[in-house]
C-alpha cells in the first residue's frame, strides 16, 4: 500500500511541476500579442521559450503516462469523461508547438500574423481548460455505477470557470515574470510592469478561489483532519505576496522563483485535499476513484517506483544543466528563430 | 457511424499521420549527428554546412512528430478507455517509462542543439544531437515493446478482471517486440537515407554545391544500403515471429486458405475473400511460404479456413499491403546498391537517370513504412490484444458518436492543414539549399535589427 501513496505523491508532483514549467510558456504565449510590440520583440520572446517548451511539455506526457501506468482506471475514465475538453486542449498544444517552429520560416507579414494568432490561441485554450478540468476534478465529477453524467457545458460551472480564470491569471503573471528575467531593455521593463499589473488580479482570484473551495469541494476535509496541511495554501499565499515585494525591489529573478512556488503550491493545495481520491464523485463518495480502487497491481507499482527513483533525479540534473546553459537573457543579437 | 468505427478511423488517421514524421526523425537524426561529428573531427566546414542544412529540414519535420505524438498517448484513454482499464497494469508501464527514459532526453537536448550553437562547445553540441538520435531510437524501443505486447501478449495473468503484469522481464525480452523494434527503426533509417539521397539528387541535377551534395549522397547511399539489408534480415525474423505467434495474420499476409505442408509462394496471387479462396494463382515458387514461415520447406501452414470467421483479419488489405511493402523493400535495396556503387566510383553526377530515380524515390520508403503498419494493425484484427481482447471490447463507453465525429473532423482538418504546410516548408528549404556561411543563423533576421527598434 505504501506504493499507492508514493504514486499519489508522484502524481501530484508531476502535475504541479508540469504547471510550474509549462505555466510560464502558456503565460508568455497569452502575452505574445500584448508585449510583442515589434516583430523583433515577438521573436525575442519566442527565443526565450524555444529551448525549453518541448522539454517542459514532456512533464505533461509523463503525468499522463504515470496516470496510465499507476492508476489505469483513473486514466481511462478521466480521459474519456473529459473527451471534448481534452481534444480542444490537444489542438491548442499542437498549434502552439508548430507555431514556434514555423513562424520564422517565411518572411511575409500574413504568415507571421497567422502564427502569432496560433501562439496566442494555442496557449490560451490549454491554460483555461486545464484550470477548468482541475477545478472540476477538485469538486468531483458526476459519476456513479452507471458511468458519467456530465458534459462539456457541465464542466463550465461557476467553480470550474473560477479555477480556469485562476490558472489563466497565475500563468499570465508567471509568464510575464519569466519574460522579465529572460529579456533586456524595454521589453524587460514592459514585462515587469505587466507582472505588477496582473498581480492584484492574481491575488483576488486566488483568495476567492480558496474561499469558494470551502463551499464547492470537500478538499478542506483533509485539512481539518490534519491541520498541518494548511502550510501548503499558506505557502502559496506567502509566495504570491513575495512576488510583489520582490518585484517592487526590482528583484525579478526572486519574483519569478516565488511565482514558481506559488504555482506549485496552488496545485499541491488541491491535490492534498483530494487524498486518497484522484477523482472524487460528486454524486456519492462510494464512486470516488481512489489510489486504491483504481491503481495498478503492487508488482507494477513497485517496478514503476524503481524506474522513477532512478530516472527522475537524472532528468532533473540535466534539466538544471540546460537552464544554466540558457540562463542569460535573450537579446536581439541572439535571435535564431 | 458508431463510436467504435469512428474511433478506429481516428486512431488510424492520427497514428498514420504521426508516422509520417517519426521515421524521418529516426533516420535523419543519425545522419545529421554523423555529419556534425565529421565536422568536429576534421574541422572541414563543408560538414558543418551539411549538418546545418539537413538539420534545418530535420527540425521542420521534428516539430510535427512531437506535437502529433501527444495525441497518441491521450487518445488511448479518450477513445479506448475499456482497453486502457483492462491492460493498463502492463501496457501503461512501457509508455510511462518511455517518457521518463527517452522522451525527456530527446526533447531537452533538441532544444540544446537548436539554440546552443553559440552557447556550448563544438563537441558538446555534436554530443547533443547524438543524444537526440539515441533517445529517439530508445523511445521507439519502448513504444514498440508496448505494441509488441498487443501483438504477442506475455508476462501477464488475467485476474481482478484485467491483465496484470507478473513478469516485467518477459515484457522487455518479448521477441515479438524486440524484432519489431529493429524492423521499424531500420525502415526509418531508409526513410532518412532516401530523403537525403533524393534531395541531394535534385541539387546535383542542377549542379548546385556539387561537393556538399555528392558527399551527402555518398553518406546516405551507404546508410541506405546497410539499412535495406537490415530491413530484410529483420523482416525475415519478424515473419517467423508472426507465423509462430499470430497464425491468422500470417495466413492473411500470404493469403493461405487451406492448411497444408510445403506451401509455395505464388508470385501472381489475388485473394477472393467471399469465396474463401484465391481467384488467381500463378508463377509458384515451391515451398517458399513454408520456408519463410519456419525456415523449413515442409512446414505446415495453418489456413484461414481453420479459424472461425470472426477471428480472421480482413485478408485483402493485409495481403496487398504486405506484398507491396516487400516489393518496395526489394526495389529500395536495388536502388540503394546502385546509388552506392556510382557514388563511390564518383561518377554519379553523370548518371542523370539515376539521380532522377532517386529524386522520385523519396516517397517509396514512407509508403512502405505505412503499409508495414497496415499489415501489423489490420492483420491483428479482430483483436486489439491478440487472443486476449477484441477491438470492439476496447472502445470507450462514456463517449458519444457526436463527440468523436467532432474530434475526428477536427484532427483531420488540423492535421491536413499542418501536413500541407510542413511539406511546403520542407520543399522550400530543401530547394533553397545550404547557407554559404556555415555560421549563419538558422534563420536570418528579415530586416536589420536597428530598423526594428522603432
Amino acid at each position: 500500500m505504501i506504493f499507492n501513496i508514493i504514486w499519489f505523491v508522484l502524481w501530484g508532483v508531476l502535475w504541479s511541476v508540469y504547471f510550474m514549467l509549462d505555466g510560464f510558456v502558456l503565460g508568455a504565449g497569452m502575452l505574445h500579442p500584448v508585449l510583442g510590440k515589434s516583430d523583433m520583440d515577438k521573436r525575442i520572446m519566442i527565443n526565450t521559450i524555444g529551448p525549453v517548451w518541448d522539454g517542459n511539455e514532456v512533464w505533461l506526457i509523463t503525468a499522463g503516462g504515470a496516470t496510465f501506468a499507476a492508476f489505469p482506471t483513473t486514466y481511462a475514465l478521466m480521459f474519456s469523461y473529459l473527451y471534448t475538453a481534452l481534444f480542444l486542449l490537444l489542438a491548442g498544444l499542437i498549434i502552439r508547438g508548430v507555431a514556434y517552429e514555423f513562424r520564422g520560416k517565411i518572411a511575409s507579414e500574413g504568415w507571421k500574423k497567422l502564427w502569432d494568432v496560433a501562439i496566442f490561441v494555442g496557449n490560451s485554450i490549454p491554460a483555461l481548460l486545464f484550470g477548468v478540468a482541475f477545478g472540476n476534478i477538485f469538486a468531483g465529477l458526476p459519476m456513479d455505477a452507471a458511468g458519467y453524467h456530465g458534459s462539456l457545458i457541465g464542466l463550465l460551472n461557476p467553480y470550474g470557470l473560477l479555477a480556469g480564470v485562476l490558472f489563466v491569471v497565475l500563468f499570465l503573471m508567471h509568464g510575464a515574470l519569466y519574460l522579465s528575467v529572460k529579456t533586456v531593455g524595454e521589453l524587460k521593463e514592459r514585462s515587469s510592469a505587466m507582472a505588477a499589473k496582473i498581480w492584484p488580479a492574481a491575488l483576488i482570484v486566488a483568495a476567492v478561489f480558496l474561499g469558494a473551495t470551502a463551499f464547492a469541494t470537500k478538499l478542506y476535509d483533509n485539512y481539518l483532519a490534519a491541520p498541518l496541511l494548511f502550510i501548503i495554501p499558506l505557502l502559496a499565499v506567502g509566495a504570491l505576496v513575495t512576488v510583489r515585494i520582490a518585484l517592487a525591489k526590482g528583484k525579478n529573478l526572486t519574483a519569478f522563483a516565488a511565482s514558481c512556488i506559488t504555482v506549485l503550491m496552488v496545485v499541491a493545495t488541491g491535490v492534498a485535499g483530494l487524498f486518497p481520491s484522484l477523482i472524487p464523485s460528486s454524486i456519492d463518495a462510494a464512486y470516488n476513484l481512489t489510489i486504491y480502487n483504481s491503481s495498478s497491481s503492487p508488482y507494477t507499482l513497485k517496478i514503476m517506483t524503481v524506474v522513477a527513483a532512478i530516472f527522475v533525479p537524472i532528468i532533473i540534473s540535466y534539466k538544471i544543466w540546460v537552464y544554466r546553459v540558457f540562463q542569460a537573457p535573450v537579446e536581439a543579437k541572439d535571435v535564431l528563430y | 457511424m458508431d463510436v467504435l468505427t469512428l474511433s478506429r478511423w481516428q486512431f488510424a488517421i492520427t497514428a498514420m499521420f504521426h508516422f509520417i514524421f517519426v521515421p524521418l526523425t529516426l533516420g535523419l537524426s543519425i545522419l545529421v549527428a554523423y555529419m556534425e561529428t565529421r565536422y568536429v573531427r576534421t574541422n572541414d566546414e563543408t560538414y558543418l554546412r551539411m549538418a546545418r542544412f539537413w538539420g534545418k529540414l530535420f527540425l521542420i519535420n521534428f516539430a510535427l512528430g512531437v506535437v502529433t505524438g501527444i495525441t497518441m498517448e491521450f487518445q488511448l484513454g479518450m477513445n479506448w478507455a475499456e482497453y486502457s482499464r483492462y491492460v493498463g497494469d502492463i501496457f501503461g508501464a512501457p509508455l510511462a517509462i518511455e517518457a521518463l527514459v527517452a522522451f525527456f532526453l530527446e526533447s531537452v537536448f533538441i532544444g540544446v542543439w537548436i539554440f546552443g550553437w553559440n552557447r556550448i562547445s563544438k563537441r558538446m553540441h555534436a554530443i547533443s544531437i547524438w543524444i537526440v538520435a539515441i533517445a529517439t531510437n530508445l523511445s521507439a524501443l519502448w513504444i514498440l515493446l508496448a505494441n509488441g505486447w498487443m501483438q504477442h501478449p506475455v508476462g501477464y495473468e488475467l485476474r481482478n478482471g484485467r491483465a496484470e503484469m507478473v513478469d516485467f522481464g518477459a515484457l522487455l525480452t518479448n521477441p515479438y517486440g524486440i524484432i519489431k523494434f529493429f524492423h521499424t527503426v531500420t525502415s526509418g533509417y531508409m526513410v532518412g537515407a532516401f530523403f537525403v539521397m533524393g534531395v541531394a539528387a535534385w541539387h546535383l541535377l542542377r549542379k548546385n554545391q556539387v561537393e556538399l551534395f555528392s558527399r551527402s549522397l555518398r553518406i546516405a547511399s551507404i546508410f541506405a544500403l546497410i539499412s535495406a539489408g537490415l530491413v530484410f534480415i529483420t523482416g525475415d525474423f519478424h515473419a517467423i515471429e508472426i507465423a509462430k505467434t499470430q497464425p491468422t495474420k500470417f495466413a492473411a499476409m500470404e493469403s493461405v486458405w487451406e492448411t497444408q505442408r510445403g506451401v509455395g509462394m505464388n508470385l501472381l496471387l489475388l485473394p477472393d475473400p467471399a469465396a474463401e479462396c484465391n481467384s488467381v494463382e500463378g508463377l509458384c515458387i515451391p515451398n517458399m511460404v513454408s520456408y519463410l514461415a519456419f525456415h523449413d520447406p515442409n512446414a505446415e501452414i495453418k489456413g484461414l479456413k481453420d479459424f472461425p470467421e470472426d477471428e480472421r483479419p480482413p485478408v485483402l488489405p493485409t495481403f496487398l499491403s504486405f506484398r507491396a511493402m516487400v516489393g518496395m523493400g526489394s526495389y529500395m535495396f536495388l536502388a540503394a546498391a546502385v546509388a552506392a556503387f556510382f557514388s563511390f566510383r564518383r561518377t554519379i553526377l553523370e548518371k542523370t537517370w539515376l539521380l532522377r530515380i532517386l529524386l522520385y524515390s523519396i516517397p517509396v520508403p514512407y509508403l512502405a513504412a505505412q503499409l508495414g503498419w497496415v499489415v501489423a494493425e489490420v492483420g491483428r484484427q479482430p483483436w486489439l490484444v491478440y487472443g486476449v481482447l477484441k477491438t470492439s471490447d476496447g472502445v470507450s463507453t462514456a463517449i458519444s458518436s457526436g463527440q468523436v465525429i467532432f474530434s475526428l473532423l477536427g484532427f483531420t482538418l488540423l492535421y491536413g492543414g499542418l501536413g500541407v504546410i510542413d511539406i511546403y516548408l520542407l520543399a522550400k528549404f530543401a530547394r533553397k539549399g545550404p547557407e554559404e556561411d556555415p555560421h549563419a543563423p538558422l534563420v536570418r533576421p528579415q530586416k536589420p535589427v536597428t530598423a526594428e527598434a522603432n
